[in-house]
């Protein structure tokens, strides 16, 4: 990339779409009548004679809403786009359904509470915090009842962690199968989350250390989802969430209780949780044997597969998006691993073929979203554009074919190839597969 | 003053630092019938399942009633969720994951049923139902026969077709976990071919995503949107107060008295007996203008959406009543 920046005004963020017809006419030509010749011409004013954003807009001559207009903000009218959406035709009920995080639309590595994914086993439950209660019996000295109250008084901690569905991805295992990084990659979101450890709650009911194993953990939902989860990541860095972006867990997450394993797929982060038992055997649930198993070719499954190993995503330029023009754009995404922080991400323009490695935004924590960015000038030509992450392990993510032949294409969960987007010569972006 | 403050941080951190084994005194023990009344989950070896029994043959006439519309009548319907068939399919191409073909134990379906089904009325369904309904479903795979029943003693017995099937040979149960597929940070000619094997194709995109515009914070949206705002939904009318603080008119008007500009009823006052007084302050409150109360302009509120206006300059020489 030795090229020098084309002059300004040919710019189009990446995050933002096409320009409507006319529009786009207008600024083609005037991109000609820049080219043609209007010599001496800068060419902000060259555009600025044809943008009608270049006046006294109307909002600047009237008195703007009062503060508090809106108790409870909400983000423009204008961002009515940016939402979670439900893929068509993936689940038979919405009750047991999943509606993935817009990654497109994002910026830094905090997802909004009311876009991070939803995934529900039996719709969504409203929990009144003043009647939730949760117990923690099994192999302890004292099995207690806890209050929300109780809970909040505790010591607490804030952590930013990544939930990743362990689904994720999952329909790109034999072939692309959806379009966007929405639905490709949207079953990901990253909050900062505020709770107790649950480590510091087995203490105080006086866990036996010796014969304790693994915890169930229960939610009060319809489904009454049940997760096992073995002892040493409940003593490790296991938290008992309430706080989400500085705010309470939305329902969607659980409100107002829900377990959070850093690292590992997400359905093992109960929500509306009500009772931990602990135990010395795994218990086998349903979301542990008919799903979220992994079927290998050999008819095996892989059972109690939890940890989201390291992967990336490049979320701009990305599928569904079309760039206008020729030029400069930021490459932009996300890395992540579930074994701990991300150590360097690299992204290629040829489909694989060359490497380049790409900024990485800080803060870059340990199990959580990290952004990363590369310069990029598209010279209009079909572009292959792929990231590639290595954790603070040495891993490095995998391509799909290495994937495939050790894991075949049934095992529907753990995904974490690399992901290749087609920029075609129009500038518009496809899901392919190399 | 400064030392007592020092010494009280001291005997604070004193009383903190002598919690007992982390024991912070919070939360209540729990009673033996609460445990036993949430403790309903069922493990492998049979732990937690209640007394109660029930055959197939006694399961068959409630899952026609509570499962077969969305399970179909064989377990069958792929609908929401095929529970019965697929035994042995695991191993190829199009492998059915059911109840039959991928659980196993038993005990695993008791507790899924107990506490999750059916669908819409979970946890409405006794310890005897879930036996025979267990015991029906498990039937309709083969795996008992009709007159098989089922307890606390012979459910955990059941062996399921897949009971071997699982494995925890794998990297993936612990963060320390050895990964299986392996990827080197290669840089540079990494690959001797590049093409592209797999692409959806484009009539696929558009029928079953519509316009994928749509889901991109685009400019072509927000110019759509500027150029025809959207309609605030249809005022739920609103207290002249409360117009009155939305287009900050109370900012400078207090309700009685000056406070930039005159107050509501003074205004109210000074134009008491006027027949044209609102035609003439509804003009001037579009306008704005100086003069008629000192020298403070007061800006044009054309903006205001015209009822509005008019409501609040009817409430304004009716005296501003509360």
């Amino acid at each position: 990339m030795t090229k020098s920046l084309p002059q300004a005004g040919r710019v189009i963020p990446a995050p933002e779409n096409v320009l409507p017809s006319e529009a786009m006419l207008s600024r083609r030509n005037a991109l000609k009548t820049l080219v043609g010749g209007s010599v001496g011409l800068a060419a902000g004013s060259a555009l600025a004679a044809t943008d009608p954003g270049l006046g006294i807009a109307p909002w600047a001559k009237v008195l703007g809403k009062p503060v508090a207009a809106d108790a409870y903000g909400m983000p423009s009218q204008f961002e009515k786009n940016i939402v979670r959406r439900e893929s068509p035709g993936l689940t038979r009920t919405s009750q047991s359904s999943v509606a993935f995080t817009p990654l497109q639309n994002l910026f830094g590595i905090i997802t909004p509470n009311g876009l991070h994914f939803e995934r529900h086993h039996g719709g969504r439950a409203e929990v009144d915090p003043y009647q939730h209660r949760l117990m923690v019996h099994g192999l302890v000295r004292e099995a207690k009842v806890f209050t929300m109250e109780d809970l909040l008084r505790l010591p607490s901690v804030s952590r930013i962690h990544f939930i990743e569905c362990g689904a994720n991805t999952g329909m790109n295992w034999a072939n692309v199968a959806v379009p966007t990084v929405q639905y490709s990659h949207g079953m990901l979101s990253c909050s900062e989350w505020t709770g107790v450890l649950l480590s510091t709650v087995l203490d105080a009911v006086g866990i036996d250390r010796k014969q304790a194993k693994f915890i169930l953990a229960e939610g009060a939902d319809a489904a009454g989802l049940t997760r096992t989860v073995p002892i040493e990541m409940a003593l490790d860095d296991v938290m008992l969430a309430y706080g989400q972006n500085g705010e309470m867990l939305r329902a969607e997450q659980g409100y107002p209780l829900r377990l959070l394993v850093p690292g590992v797929q997400g359905v093992s982060s109960v929500k509306w949780l009500q009772r931990i038992e602990v135990g010395d055997k795994p218990w086998h649930t349903r979301e542990e044997t008919l799903h979220y198993s992994d079927l290998m070719p050999d008819g095996l499954s892989r059972q109690f597969t939890g940890i989201q190993e390291c992967k990336s995503v490049i979320t701009s330029p990305s599928g569904g998006q079309k760039l206008l023009d020729k030029g400069y754009y930021q490459i932009s995404g996300f890395a992540w691993s579930g074994r701990g922080a991300i150590k360097r991400v690299d992204v290629s323009t040829d489909g694989g073929r060359n490497w380049r490695t790409a900024e990485l935004q800080t803060p870059v924590l340990t199990k959580a979203l990290t952004r990363f960015r590369a310069d990029f000038i598209w010279d209009g030509s079909p572009t292959l554009l792929q990231s590639r992450a290595m954790d603070d392990t040495g891993y490095v993510q995998p391509k799909i074919r290495q994937l495939r032949e050790v894991r075949g294409t049934r095992s529907i969960y753990h995904n974490n190839a690399i992901q290749t987007w087609l920029l075609d010569a129009n500038g518009e972006v496809h899901n392919v597969e190399v | 003053m400064w030392k007592s403050e020092l010494a009280a941080a001291i005997l604070l951190t004193l009383a903190v630092g002598s919690v007992h084994a982390k024991d912070y005194g919070i939360g209540r023990p729990a009673t033996p019938g609460e445990i036993a009344a949430w403790d309903t989950d069922v493990r492998p070896d049979g732990l937690g399942l209640p007394k109660g029994k029930g055959s197939a043959a006694e399961g068959e006439p409630l899952y026609e009633a509570q499962c077969a519309s969305c399970h179909g009548s064989f377990g069958e319907s792929n609908d929401y969720m095929a529970i019965a068939g697929g035994v042995g399919t695991l191993k190829s191409d199009a492998p059915l994951r059911t109840v039959g073909s991928k659980l196993d134990y038993a005990t695993t379906l008791w507790d899924y049923i107990q506490r999750a089904m059916p669908f819409t009325a979970p946890k409405s369904l006794t310890a005897d139902q879930t036996y025979a309904i267990t015991a029906y479903v498990l039937h309709l795979s083969n795996i008992v026969p009709l007159d098989a029943v089922l307890d606390q003693n012979t459910l955990p017995q059941v062996k399921m077709p897949n009971r071997e099937g699982f494995t925890l040979k794998h990297g993936l149960g612990s963060v320390k976990g050895k990964p299986d597929v392996q990827n080197t940070a290669c840089m540079k000619d990494c690959e001797k071919t590049v093409k592209v094997r797999s692409e959806l194709p484009a009539d696929f995109t558009a029928s079953m995503y519509g316009d994928l515009s749509q889901d991109f914070r685009s400019i072509a949206t927000m110019s759509k949107v500027s150029t025809t705002p959207t309609k605030p939904a249809a005022a739920v009318a609103a207290s002249p107060a409360k117009l009155s603080a939305q287009y900050a008119c109370s900012a400078c008007h207090g309700i009685a008295n000056k406070v930039v500009g005159p107050g509501m009823r003074e205004i109210a006052a000074k134009y008491k007996g006027h027949a044209d007084a609102e035609a003439k302050l509804l003009a001037k409150l579009a306008a704005g203008g100086a003069g008629a109360w000192g020298s403070v302009p007061m800006p044009p509120q054309a903006h205001v959406p015209e009822a509005d206006r008019k409501t609040l300059i009817q409430w304004i020489l009716a005296g501003a009543p509360d």
